[in-house]
């Protein structure tokens, strides 16, 4: 060890453990291989967040040059509170949340145990939960758009025949159907994701825990909420964030099936349409930082909920 | 000894219910079996519509009482799909846009993942924190200085600036994915070309980077797939079909030829198939390898 660092370690005012030159050089070098990583998502993350909110509090345009772009303060954020199109896409994007986070949780339990009970054909079962997930949401709202169509779609068509509708139904056009046909795209795509997580957690659970039960003779329902439930709760928590945030930022179904309509206008849709469909880019900045703000709330609330579960 | 002791006064009841256990265990796993089937046709309809679709000429598709299979099936619509010069183009812009996207998170991610795997160092921890968090970034929440960015540097309508806006998708998670595969090696291997004299660049590319060949690949399709499917940027960054991807593609076909009001849905659904098939196909052959990288995070909590 050199005599500087030392002398550097001696003057620091709270006692430090001495840190060896190896170390240090190996910080250094770290840091340095850590370098392109973080430039790179700091050029691409977190330079464009601190332009988005700087955006927020001016009336910067897309097609700029005609007037010099003002500082307008509060005013975006004041307008937005005020925009009921703006509202709407708050209240209808939570209620797509709560919907679809709900069914893909239910549903994705029912599949994962199913899976995990084992029987012939599990690894086919398993591999084909993965397709659904890897194809383009776009497709698949494609996919189901053509499945709606109000007069050659399947889904009416199966509907009378099963006489579950009396007649075809416009799922899409209709306002009173058009959040569950989004919302079913979804659940139908995501379901069998979440059921893979829950999966992966049903298979660390050590089976000798329900033998026990068994021996101690608890039915299958109390297994399943004494022993299943709590120990799966890790992954659970996993797979409820990460559909609770991908829900609230929800924007290719709905676009593909409504377009920029005004009365399903999702949070992102809003936000997007006012940046490039108007180009107004202030404004729009303003509810992406609104968007941000409410995504960041549910995931505080998710993260301290943990912290709680932990302790 | 009361192991044993149990062994035996249990072995009856075992070999009883063994006895007993084919017919009833038959009847109790037909609803089983029932709900099996449930989950199996809820997955997988829709992709048999759209195939079924897509191989249905144009006039039995728009006729009201639905054939369920394909009486006069027809290739018709895939070729006029694969002929049509928008698709083509949009399939290599996704490709290229993809392409790229893959390479840099990887180059980029692999040097990250060996100091974030392999180091300890102050600040490791911080660095961690951050990329996990960049991992659920919405993308929305930076749409605005993308854009203006975008078009400052002149990348407006250009496959560039998609290529660099799905960084943000892609790189967070590539570092965190390969982090813990480099983690998981063991630790003697680079000792041991230390001691031989190798640099740390040298034990990262001739030691650490082979081994972590099958993460590579696993990590590579997810951001692959992650790239592949992204919409909201391509249809925010470019305008003309000459730039459009799949995504944008897909979604842009117009009523063609005839007097119908309806889309050309027979052609929409060849070109779903079309871009579906090579993400299934590399999804099934590297299924445990996704399986294990997607879940990861899930079971250690």
């Amino acid at each position: 060890m050199s005599p500087s660092t030392e002398a550097s370690t001696a003057a620091r005012p709270r006692p430090r453990r001495r840190r060896s030159a190896l170390q240090r050089k190996q910080t250094r070098l770290a840091w340095l291989m850590l370098l392109p990583a973080l430039a790179a998502v700091g050029f691409v993350a977190f330079y464009p967040l601190g332009q988005t909110i700087y955006y927020s509090f001016t009336d910067q345009q897309f097609l700029a040059g005609i007037e010099p772009t003002k500082w307008v303060g509060l005013e975006n954020y004041k307008d937005l509170i005020h925009d009921t199109l703006f509202r709407d896409s708050v209240v209808l994007t939570i209620k797509f949340t709560a919907i679809t986070v709900g069914f893909e949780f239910v549903l994705g339990m029912i599949i994962a145990l199913v899976v995990n009970s084992g029987f012939k054909g599990r690894g086919v079962m398993r591999a084909m939960m993965l397709v659904p997930w890897a194809i383009p949401t776009v497709v698949a709202a494609q996919m189901w758009k053509w499945m709606y169509n109000d007069i050659y779609g399947v889904v009416n068509d199966a509907g009378v025949r099963l006489h579950l509708i009396s007649h075809n139904v416009a799922w899409i056009s209709q306002p009173n159907t058009a959040l569950a046909s989004a919302a079913a795209v979804d659940i139908w795509k995501t379901t069998p994701f979440v059921a893979l997580l829950l999966l992966a957690g049903l298979q660390v659970i050590p089976t000798e825990l329900y033998e026990a039960a068994r021996v101690d003779g608890a039915s299958a329902w109390r297994q399943f909420w004494r022993i299943t439930l709590p120990l799966l709760r890790p992954a659970i928590l996993v797979a409820l964030i990460f559909r609770t945030l991908d829900a609230l930022r929800v924007f290719d179904v709905f676009y593909v099936f409504f377009g920029n309509r005004p009365d399903t206008q999702t949070m992102a849709i809003f936000a997007q349409d006012a940046i490039v469909g108007t180009g107004d880019v202030g404004y729009g900045s303003a509810a992406c930082v609104a968007i941000f703000l409410i995504i960041g709330v549910f995931t505080v609330i998710y993260v301290t909920f943990m912290r709680v579960e932990q302790q | 000894m009361s192991s044993a002791a149990e062994a035996t006064t249990r072995a009856p009841s075992v070999a009883r219910v063994r006895v007993r256990k084919p017919l009833r265990k038959r009847l109790m796993r037909i609803p089983f079996y029932l709900l099996i089937a449930a989950i199996f046709i809820y997955t997988v309809f829709p992709f048999y519509w759209a195939i079924r679709s897509s191989i249905t000429p144009e006039s039995d598709l728009f006729t009201t009482p639905l054939r369920y299979f394909p009486a006069h099936p027809t290739l018709s619509h895939f070729r006029e799909v694969l002929s049509s010069g928008e698709f083509q183009r949009a399939l290599i812009n996704s490709t290229i846009v993809a392409g790229a996207v893959t390479l840099i998170s990887l180059a980029l991610g692999s040097v990250a993942s060996y100091a974030l795997g392999r180091f300890r160092f102050r600040g490791r921890a911080f660095a961690m924190y951050l990329m996990l968090s960049m991992t659920i970034f919405p993308q929305i929440a930076i749409l605005g200085a993308l854009f203006t960015l975008i078009n400052k540097f002149g990348l407006y309508n250009t496959l560039p600036a998609l290529i660099f806006s799905d960084l943000i998708l892609t790189l967070p998670f590539t570092v965190w994915v390969l982090t813990s595969f480099m983690a998981a090696l063991p630790k003697d291997l680079e000792e041991a070309a230390y001691v031989d004299g190798a640099s740390p660049l040298q034990v990262f590319y001739k030691v650490l980077l082979p081994l972590i060949a099958p993460g590579l690949v696993t990590t590579g399709l997810l951001a692959f797939i992650t790239a592949w499917n992204e919409y909201l940027y391509a249809l925010s960054f470019t305008q003309d079909p000459e730039h459009h991807t799949i995504t944008v593609a897909i979604t842009t076909f117009t009523s063609g030829k005839g007097n119908t009001f309806e889309l050309p849905w027979g052609q929409i659904m060849a070109a779903t198939v079309v871009v579906t098939v090579p993400l299934i196909v590399l999804t099934l052959i590297l299924q445990r390898r996704i399986l294990a990288g997607l879940t990861a995070g899930a079971v250690k909590g």
